[in-house]
């Protein structure tokens, strides 16, 4: 119970530290516009951004630069100038299956998500129970990963023959006089069965912007090109297709990224294990667990390289649009 | 009425086919979670030998399987639950302010270098957590820095980039004549930001606000990172945890997991609409 106090009592106090930082923010913006000069407005604007700049700077830019610095040195993270870590990774068959992998999931996830996302805001658009159709898809939104990786754990999970299937699919399969399947073992399939929890999170976020997109087409666009005899399929290859193509790509990247840094998932549901793993668990194994630093941080900045294209191939796309 | 290309498209699809993927779709979405909160309420002896789906013909259920795992020793989740709530409150308070008043800074004041500085905060959006968490542990390793501190800076630290960029766009949609009127009046900066724009903004932080909750409460690598130990340590954690060791133990497990998503649906449920202004706002996160 005293604890649980100490907990609360932290928590105040922290919230209680931060009122008093904010206040001495407004106390120097106050002191600094008194001053009544040219420049007052000026460093009033400074003092307020100053706390945002130096958090990220020391907590954001500087350890970024850091672990780049890390990624170049030794496997335990020492100095000197190297590309052995990344060579590691290319090389040892420890990270080049959750390499493969990887590159699996961010094509797998993002499309997959985005066609199911798609193809259900299409056809519950403007139907009597829409808010609540939309709200079924879109919960996975808001659980944890590893909330729903324990919800599909259970869906997946397996009993030797003969003995009652508990889980989902093998009871379906078994209906039917299969043999049951040990999903999280099968490989290479098993990656498939991860990517597809993570579908199953992402598809409400790709529904509800397409979905958005889809509202905002003018309603004489569509009239128009049905007077020019378009209908169904081909209005919706021609009309919608292109009008939402922006938002599409939008949908890709952003699920691509995310789905780039997940691991959540595959830690929750295989540990990584039966050739499972992707880059972002390794980089947590590594740095976390091996305390190889340098591998975890050449991970890390793999990472950010690869995210670099999607992001720049998005940036161009906007502006194409704009 | 259903004008739009999409109603169209769906209804030449044929409408009872479209009707029936639709429904399908539905199902699919939702029966694993269904699956999984009926067997959080069945007895431990009925999970382990017949499916969920026998409670529709057989129903027996029971808060056993709650109770064990809010308060029996092995898992004792109700100290991680608190953990999640002190975690997450001041992990959503830091940021929102701090960027409200960068964004407002950047919005309505006139230094030098604004429109550069946003940009870079803005592309510090595509920076992984990952690059920046082996120095972050050692610089609070020398700070000697608690883990609940270690949390909510991280969490404050790496939610920054988003919030200025969202409440940004936001503010500067604000009328440029409100501002000026008040300066004539003779208000500062201060009195502007605290008296016309926080509530002005009202909405733009309700929506980053909860985005945020949601990202905080669900995350689950800072905390085993810098929170890992069962006196800090927040839900996921303890779930995660369990999934490894009582992996078997279903009756536990799936209490648990539900035990971790009570508080952010009801969130997700009663603020739906803000949730959905936030992520069709929202770039690019993390």
């Amino acid at each position: 119970m005293t604890q649980i106090v100490d907990k609360f009592l932290a928590m105040f106090g922290a919230i209680a530290l931060f009122a008093v930082v904010v206040a001495l923010i407004v106390g120097i913006a106050w002191l600094v516009g008194r001053l009544r000069s040219r420049s007052s407005d000026r460093l009033q604007g400074v003092v307020y951004v100053a706390p945002v700049v130096l958090m990220l700077a020391a907590g954001l830019v500087y350890p970024a630069l850091l672990t780049i610095r890390q990624a170049f040195g030794g496997p335990t993270g020492d100095v000197g100038f190297s590309l052995t870590n990344f060579a590691n990774i290319f090389t040892s068959p420890e990270l080049l299956r959750p390499l493969i992998n990887t590159a699996v999931w961010v094509i797998a996830v993002p499309v997959l998500a985005t066609v199911v996302g798609l193809a259900y805001a299409v056809l519950v658009d403007r139907s009597r129970f829409e808010a609540f159709a939309k709200a079924l898809i879109f919960l996975p939104m808001a659980i944890s990963m590893v909330g729903a990786s324990i919800i599909w754990k259970f869906v997946y999970e397996y009993r030797p023959a003969g003995a009652a299937q508990t889980g989902l699919f093998n009871a379906i399969i078994t209906t039917f006089g299969g043999d049951p399947v040990d999903f999280m073992q099968s490989r290479p399939w098993n990656t498939f069965w991860l990517i597809v929890v993570m579908v199953w999170i992402q598809a409400g976020f790709a529904m509800t912007v397409l979905s958005a997109a889809i509202k905002a087409i003018p309603d004489e666009v569509v009239e128009a090109a049905k007077i020019d005899g378009s209908t169904g399929w081909r209005l919706f290859r021609s009309i919608t297709l292109p009008s939402i193509r922006g938002s599409v790509v939008v949908v890709l990247t952003t699920v691509g990224i995310a789905t780039l840094k997940v691991f959540d998932v595959v830690r929750t549901m295989t540990g990584g294990q039966f050739d499972t793993s992707v880059l972002a668990l390794e980089f947590y194994n590594y740095s976390f667990r091996y305390f190889e630093y340098g591998t975890g941080a050449a991970i890390a900045v793999l990472l950010f390289i690869l995210v670099l294209p999607i992001v720049i191939y998005n940036v161009i796309q906007t502006r194409r649009d704009a | 009425m259903a004008r739009t290309a999409a109603g169209n498209a769906a209804r030449a699809i044929s409408s009872p086919w479209a009707s029936v993927v639709a429904v399908l779709l539905a199902v699919a979405w939702t029966t694993p979670t269904l699956g999984l909160l009926i067997t959080s309420f069945r007895t431990q002896e009925d999970i382990q030998t017949t499916g969920w789906w026998t409670a529709f013909t057989n129903p027996w259920f029971t808060m056993r399987n709650y109770q064990e795992a809010l308060f029996g020793g092995s898992t004792s989740l109700i100290d991680y639950f608190i953990n999640s709530i002190v975690i997450t409150i001041p992990a959503v308070i830091i940021p929102l302010l701090l960027a409200a008043l960068a964004s407002y800074a950047i919005a309505w004041t006139k230094f030098p270098g604004r429109d550069w500085l946003f940009v870079g905060i803005f592309a510090l959006q595509i920076v992984p957590l990952q690059v920046a968490l082996i120095p972050l542990q050692q610089v609070y390793n020398v700070l000697e820095l608690t883990p609940f501190w270690r949390v909510w800076l991280s969490h404050s630290i790496f939610a920054l980039p988003l919030a200025v960029f969202l409440l940004h766009n936001f503010m500067k949609d604000l009328p440029a004549d409100l501002m000026e009127a008040a300066r004539v009046d003779g208000a500062g900066h201060n009195q502007i930001f605290f008296r016309i724009i926080l509530p002005l903004m009202k909405p733009a932080l309700a929506s980053f606000g909860i985005f945020q909750f949601l990202w905080v409460w669900n995350d689950l690598l800072v905390a085993l990172i810098f929170a890992p130990s069962r006196q800090y340590a927040p839900l996921t954690v303890r779930v995660a945890e369990m999934s490894g060791t009582l992996g078997g133990q279903w009756y536990l497990l799936s209490a648990g997991a539900f035990i971790s998503m009570i508080v952010p649906v009801i969130v997700f449920l009663s603020l739906q609409k803000y949730f959905v202004r936030g992520l069709l706002a929202g770039g690019l996160k993390g």
